[in-house]
């Protein structure tokens, strides 16, 4: 049986955990999610779940994936044979997310070479829609191909497919010691620039003033399980992956709290950046700052365009904004796509440099679709269904299987016995108790949301083909590999 | 700002960082894998 392949170094996991981790959503969805929810309030919140949701979760995932040596299936299957489906549906989530998260890094890829000059022009709404997108009127009615997206995506598929060709150590890990640090220092720079803007300060006091009466809200503790459940890249496979390549003594609970920490870090300094510049923004125009402020795709490719076009050096601030884009993008992306590889590797015993191979050119297939004029409202309806139901309803299983229908002790003994500090019994009621009843709650309000009002107005043939098909269908074929026979060293 | 916002600023920056801070500083002092 082949050796398993490790990490180089402590320091080697940590970045790539963290790296999977910070992705775009820290950039764009953290600082909106904390100014709808009560803004300073909703830290409360936030920090109470991730205390009794994600760092219980990642801890869990890191002594999994570290005591049973396996990608998420075969982990699974250690566990109990007849369970190995359930990390086939987390992989299959990750590759799915994996072929529409090239696409927006692509986006970003061309935005960055755009910036010298500004290439978005004065009303970045329009271009980015109609100009570079060339947007269609229907999911259903796809027209061509956006051949710069095209190229980005190739681009970023051949690093993609470098990365995880060279293996664990002299890939992943040296990818992520590259891309971390400087994901840090651009970071930094921005920031440094944002908060000594004209106009931040207003932007820092809509980002942070606490509005206390939010706590009383159901739905903002929703939001902020919602957040740290997505910010942490748990229950999709990947973090069980990393993990295994852990060496045999290895401080799990502190590798945990760690990445957690680190990667929350991130978010409050990227919402820093990012209100300071709306801050300022909505004073060059003499408009409240709620005028401007914005999540997601908007946020970053209609909004901050808008915002760096009234700066002063706007095409250095546009060039870093983006690449950090790219940075973020790609070391998650990184991590999305290895949980895939990592599976069929453990599944049929095939080598890593035909299965990186093989892998790159089927997920390059599959991200064609995303690359198109209807590229985009694909992908609000893909990520939709996959974030709400595939991460959610993954999550859900898996931690209601684990720590109701497995002795969890086996595995708070495992990593206590090799960690500097211990985890108590908070942890095993944290993921019996507290993680169950809020995912539950959310996978039902998910549901209940979805039958009761079609999402985004779409046309239901779309999201029934784009959605439901796509979610069940994961779910069918991590069912129908669970039946495949695997190489002899799969469980 | 006001001053309950730069609080709040500096209580999430003080557990994520602080947090971090703690987390290095153990695994600088026991130095496993």
């Amino acid at each position: 049986m082949a050796q398993r392949e490790q990490w180089g170094t402590r320091l080697g996991f940590i970045l790539a955990a963290v790296g999977s981790a910070i992705g775009l959503g820290n950039i764009w969805r953290f600082p909106y999610m904390a100014y709808e929810n009560g803004g300073g309030a909703f830290l409360i919140p936030y920090f109470f779940a991730l205390i009794t949701a994600g760092i219980p979760i990642i801890i869990l995932e890191f002594g999994m994936g570290h005591k049973y040596k396996g990608s998420a299936p075969l982990t699974f299957a250690k566990i109990k044979k007849k369970w190995e489906w359930l990390g086939w549906w987390q992989v299959f989530v990750s590759f799915i997310i994996s072929v529409y998260y090239v696409v927006v890094i692509a986006w970003a890829l061309n935005y960055t070479l755009m910036s010298a000059d500004l290439g978005w022009g004065s009303n970045p709404s329009d271009f980015f829609f109609k100009d570079f997108l060339a947007l269609s009127s229907s999911p259903l009615s796809l027209g061509g191909i956006v051949w710069p997206i095209f190229i980005a995506a190739l681009v970023i598929w051949f690093v993609t497919w470098l990365v995880l060709y060279s293996g664990v150590k002299r890939g992943i890990e040296l990818a992520n010691k590259i891309f971390m640090p400087v994901l840090f220092i651009l970071l930094l720079i921005m920031l440094g620039r944002a908060v000594t803007l004209e106009g931040a300060s207003e932007g820092l006091q809509w980002l942070f003033r606490p509005d206390f009466s939010a706590i009383m809200d159901y739905k903002v503790w929703t939001a902020a399980y919602g957040q740290i459940f997505f910010t942490l890249s748990i229950c999709f496979a990947i973090m069980i992956t990393y993990s295994s390549y852990l060496p045999d003594k290895s401080d799990i609970n502190n590798n945990g709290m760690m990445t957690a920490f680190i990667n929350c870090g991130f978010s409050m300094l990227a919402g820093i950046m990012v209100f300071g510049v709306l801050g300022h923004m909505a004073l060059q125009q003499g408009v409240p700052v709620k005028d401007v402020v914005g999540s997601g795709v908007g946020l970053a490719f209609v909004t901050i365009p808008k915002a760096i076009n009234l700066l002063p050096a706007s095409g250095f601030f546009g060039f870093l904004f983006f690449l950090s884009l790219v940075f973020a993008g790609m070391s998650s992306m990184i991590s999305i796509t290895e949980a895939c590889c990592s599976a069929v590797i453990d599944k049929f015993g095939w080598g890593r440099k035909k299965t990186a191979t093989g892998f790159t050119l089927v997920g390059f297939l599959c991200s064609l679709i995303f690359m198109t004029n209807g590229g985009l409202l694909v992908l609000d309806i893909v990520d939709h269904f996959i974030n709400n139901f595939g991460i959610v309803f993954a999550g859900l299983v898996e931690v209601v299987l684990v720590s109701w229908f497995f002795k969890l002790e086996t595995v708070r003994e495992h990593i206590n016995g090799l960690s500097d500090f211990r985890i108590g019994m908070w942890w095993n009621f944290c993921l019996k108790v507290v993680t169950p009843i809020v995912l539950g709650y959310m996978a039902i309000a998910n549901l209940i949301g979805d039958i009761q009002k079609s999402y985004g107005g779409y046309p239901m043939s779309a999201l029934v083909m784009f959605g439901w098909c796509v979610v069940l269908g994961i779910i069918v074929l991590s069912v129908f590999l669970q039946t495949r026979k695997g190489s002899p060293q799969s469980a | 700002m006001t001053t309950g916002a730069i609080i709040m600023m500096l209580f999430g920056l003080g557990v994520t960082w602080g947090g971090a801070a703690v987390c290095l500083s153990i695994a600088m002092k026991h130095r496993v894998a």
